[in-house]
């Protein structure tokens, strides 16, 4: 293609993404679009899906369709491609989905046309607005009988403050307004901007590894042209890289000659970890380089930390190989070695927020087959010691004692909870309860209220989504961002099983309720550790002052004297299932502990059962 | 050496809500001819019969009480036909109190057996009916008038204890009135809820209360007391009896000597296997037909299995383990193999060495599975 193509293709180019609450209809939408444009119907589509499954199979290739590239007969008899790019829903991912949005130009905003704008809706509208995108709102599931579409639009009118005079209704489902939204993207969502002949600055989205291929790094091209062939360099890191492929999905990976100005697609270099390619950072070429990176880049930092240790302590060496695997595909995970008096051998890991944390936990698990004891998760505090040292300190047992410590500062971030109006009591106790300072409160419509409220992150790590989400009966929604530190007035606790401080339990808990969470730990404890050969107590310590007390009694009897008419088999099948219950458990001093027991720290608001 | 016989008759007139045996509602069985396929069977064991010293019979069910009196004699006759009797001294067939009537009692009589284990369970009628039992004291009552009245040399209760909503007060009272009937020996465990049983399904819905844990203990302790007090001796985990009353058939067991098990469904130790026969009665007695023995799993134990079973079933007699049997039988003193093992346990008070034996202290009893797990490698 010469300059003049490029141009004209350009002016052809529509990039956008869809923003919208979980099943506010995002995914239905997406498959009317691919059936709509290169009109695949819906079975072909499934057998194009199976295909690259298939493939994925023979070949250990992974494909994920989050930047699909489509082309589109318009009513002007023109033909359109559309670069149809997938955002991750969650709020531990936030940065992720702002770089997807600054890879478009628009951004259709379904709404549920029942249930109007939720807070993670409105939380992703406001980074396509950082990224200066056209919104297209469509009200969807207009076919539902408690659809108040006029409400819905007067909600968006007034919340987020765009003309939604024009908004589609729409049903997904029922394949309604399909096409105006496609003729609308082409009418307001505008062209690319920029120049195919200038120096190269792509922009990494997202990348994943693929065992055969290295890193596949997702793109959009903001200047210039890449080929392969073409020799890279990471703007950030300064990292130099030969391009094998360049490419799109359509939603197959597909190759192609090129990727130029507009174009959202691919890139493989023989990249060996996606820490090579960081979400965020500018592509150029090292021949001929861009003077300036793209806007926005940042390192991912972790916000929330936990140990996670091998139940089976020989298992350490493969911990450590399964984080390496992951972290190959995971450029936010971090880890490094720690050692607990309790637990042995393990790593102290960072995540971006607890999903993020269980996903990696689950997956280790599973993938890996290591069945893991993972600690509480804590944030990073920074402890300015009284001969005037500073520390951050990201594991609980490791807060110096009390004496030594001016001051403790902790993360605090903004929340914003979207809830009816009758839940706006049960919901300020809640954060009221979880340290929270109110900053404001509107009415989102007559019914629906947007609360502000500033809490520590240490609170909502803990079980602030659950209760939540308990007190709301499930109609909140909850976003948050991380706003700086501030002083509180923190304690550690320690907790003790047969006199024996567990290093692995041990937390940070605010001074003024910290007799309450001791109370609570002990009791959660007592409930979750099994009844043991001896008597056990627990205890909750801060300093050396025992705050709160109870006992794990020691097991009544446990002696199968059923004679089984001279089953021997049964009764040996029977001791290794009680022995093999035992081996899942971690051995502290001479206590069996179950996995879920260093978690309870975030379950206390749970009742016992 | 094979020392001992067990006989499975899978068949009930009614199926108790927490059994889970092998075991077949009576009505429109073959029960002729699964009597005769025992015959079968025990003759395609001939060879190791032969090389056998029986000394205990064992009819077991299910419930042996379940056959007419004809089918009952055509079993026994069966019995001396194909098993060498001449070293038998104990002969026990199970029953049902219900069910057995003086007749059955003549015939068991007549061929031999000279011990009856009477599934007796509780004396509390709401809690028999709790457990799907169909007999009633009365009956208890009236069997053990007959078999004084024939003679019959010994008799055996099974009494269970932590049963549905059971209270302390009720289990004292069952215990009482076995002791008013001077029943020379008593079994007696704990229910153990079982899956594919009535109180499974129950207990799953949420609908079965238990004593628990703590109350079923209080109950094993009042229980091991009072059998003292009252002149029984404890000579296993679960077993009381008189002076000289012991069940020699259930020592076999717990002695990890060897025991042919016949029946559908039935458990053997023979030749250093241990196996267990077809459950289904079309299918063990098909085989049967086919002229092999109806082998479902067979599986030799190998030396360290045997040692691990030498132990955990050992120390369920409170006579315990003979450190010089140990030694004979594994080549290697306990200490060698077990040292580490037995000197944590030792240290925790659930074992003691006492003249020679290992053996489990009474808090042991109480924590006989964990103490077992020890000695599992």
């Amino acid at each position: 293609m010469n300059h003049e193509d490029r141009i004209e293709r350009q002016k052809k180019i529509r990039n956008f993404s869809i923003i919208a609450h979980i099943d506010h209809g995002k995914s239905t939408l997406a498959d009317r679009i691919l059936e709509k444009t290169k009109t695949l119907t819906s079975r072909e589509m499934k057998d194009q899906l199976l295909d690259s499954m298939d493939l994925e199979r023979e070949r250990g290739i992974t494909i994920k369709l989050n930047a699909v590239q489509l082309t589109y007969l318009a009513k002007d008899g023109e033909e359109y491609i559309f670069h149809l790019i997938d955002t991750p829903g969650h709020v531990d991912f936030t940065y992720e989905v702002s770089r997807s949005l600054a890879a478009c130009e628009g951004a259709i905003l379904v709404v549920d046309a029942a249930q109007g704008i939720e807070a993670q809706t409105l939380a992703n509208v406001y980074l396509a607005f950082d990224n200066e995108l056209e919104i297209l709102p469509v009200i969807n599931k207009i076919d539902l009988p408690a659809a108040d579409p006029e409400r819905v639009r007067k909600e968006v009118e007034e919340v987020i403050g765009i003309d939604a005079s024009e908004a589609v209704l729409a049903s997904a489902k029922a394949g309604i307004g399909i096409e105006e939204i496609l003729e609308q993207i082409v009418a307001k969502v505008p062209a690319p901007t920029g120049d195919p002949s200038a120096p190269l600055q792509a922009l990494i989205f997202d990348s994943l590894f693929d065992p055969y291929r290295g890193v596949i790094v997702y793109i959009r091209i903001m200047q210039g042209t890449v080929k392969p062939g073409d020799t890279i360099k990471m703007m950030s890191s300064g990292k130099e890289f030969e391009v094998v492929e360049t490419g799109v999905f359509t939603p197959k990976s597909t190759q192609r000659s090129e990727l130029t100005v507009g174009d959202v697609g691919f890139l493989t270099a023989s990249m060996k970890t996606v820490g090579d390619s960081s979400v965020g950072d500018t592509i150029t070429l090292a021949s001929n380089p861009a003077t300036e990176i793209l806007p926005g880049y940042r390192k991912m930092n972790p916000m929330v930390f936990c140990g996670l240790y091998p139940i089976d302590t020989s298992k350490y060496v493969d911990l450590r190989d399964a984080l390496e695997k992951l972290q190959l595909n995971d450029a936010a995970l971090e880890f490094e070695p720690e050692t607990s008096q309790a637990l042995g051998f393990g790593y102290r890991c960072g995540f971006l927020g607890l999903l993020h944390m269980e996903i990696v936990q689950e997956r280790i698990e599973r993938e890996f087959n290591i069945d893991l004891i993972t600690t509480a998760p804590s944030v990073i505090y920074d402890v300015k010691l009284t001969n005037g040292d500073v520390m951050k300190v990201d594991n609980p047992s490791m807060m110096p004692d009390a004496q030594k410590v001016a001051v403790i500062e902790e993360p605090y971030v903004k929340a914003s909870i979207m809830v009816p109006e009758d839940y706006v009591g049960s919901v300020m106790e809640l954060c009221q309860r979880k340290r929270g300072n109110f900053i404001t409160m509107d009415y989102l419509s007559k019914a629906r209220v947007n609360i502000i409220y500033e809490i520590p992150l240490s609170e909502i790590v803990y079980d602030f989504f659950d209760s939540l989400k308990s007190t709301t009966k499930g109609y909140a929604s909850f976003d948050y961002e991380l706003i700086g530190y501030k002083e509180s007035k923190l304690v550690k606790m320690d907790i003790l099983l047969n006199s024996e401080k567990v290093d692995a339990l041990s937390f940070i808990v605010h001074n003024d309720f910290s007799y309450e969470r001791g109370k609570l730990i002990v009791e959660k404890l007592k409930a979750l550790i099994p009844r043991q050969q001896f008597e056990v107590p627990v205890q909750a310590a801060i300093g050396q002052k025992i705050v709160a007390r109870s006992t794990i009694k020691s097991i009544g009897k446990n002696v199968l004297d059923k004679c089984y008419g001279g089953d021997i088999s049964r009764k040996r099948k029977l001791l290794d299932k009680q022995k093999a219950g035992k081996k899942r458990m971690k051995q502290v001093g001479s206590v069996e502990v179950p996995q879920e027991a260093f978690m309870a720290v975030l379950k206390m608001d749970e009742p016992n059962k | 050496m094979v020392r001992g016989v067990y006989i499975h008759i899978p068949f009930c007139h009614q199926i108790c809500n927490y059994c889970d045996f092998n075991k077949f509602f009576f009505q429109n069985q073959p029960v002729d001819e699964y009597i005769e396929s025992l015959g079968k069977e025990m003759a395609l064991w001939k060879e190791q019969l032969q090389d056998a010293q029986i000394e205990t019979i064992f009819i077991g069910g299910g419930t042996p009480t379940s056959l007419s009196e004809l089918q009952l004699e055509r079993l026994l006759t069966l019995i001396h036909q194909h098993i060498p009797m001449n070293h038998v001294v104990e002969f026990t067939s199970e029953a049902n109190p219900d069910e057995l009537t003086l007749e059955k009692m003549q015939v068991m009589r007549k061929f031999g057996v000279n011990r009856l284990s009477m599934g007796v369970q509780t004396f509390d009628q709401d809690l028999l009916k709790v457990l799907g039992r169909t007999h009633s004291n009365e009956h208890v009552y009236k069997v053990i008038e007959n078999a004084k009245k024939i003679d019959f040399p010994s008799i055996s209760i099974d009494l269970m204890y932590g049963l549905p909503n059971q209270t302390m007060e009720q289990w004292k009272y069952s215990l009482q009135e076995a002791f008013r009937l001077k029943i020379p020996h008593i079994s007696s465990y704990s229910l153990l809820v079982e899956p594919k049983t009535v109180f499974y399904n129950l207990m799953s819905k949420g609908k079965l209360s238990l004593p628990g844990e703590d109350l079923e203990a209080e109950m094993y302790g009042y229980l091991m007391d009072e059998m003292k007090k009252q002149g029984y001796s404890q000579y296993e985990i679960s077993n009381y009896s008189h002076e000289g009353k012991q069940s020699k058939h259930n020592l076999i067991y717990w002695d990890n000597d060897e025991y042919f098990g016949f029946g559908a469904g039935a458990h053997g130790y023979v030749n250093n296997t241990r196996y267990s026969n077809h459950g289904p009665l079309k299918k063990y007695m098909q085989t049967i037909d086919q002229g092999e023995k109806p082998l479902v799993m067979q599986k030799e134990v190998t030396f360290t299995e045997k040692m691990e079973e030498e132990m955990f079933l050992g120390l369920r007699k409170n006579a315990g383990v003979s450190l010089k049997r140990f030694e004979n039988r594994y080549g290697q003193t306990l200490t060698e193999a077990y040292g580490k093992e037995m000197e944590e346990l030792i240290q925790k008070e659930f074992i003691v060495i006492e003249n020679e034996f290992v053996k489990l202290t009474r808090r042991g009893r109480f924590l006989g599975n964990e103490v077992f797990q020890y000695f599992l490698r």
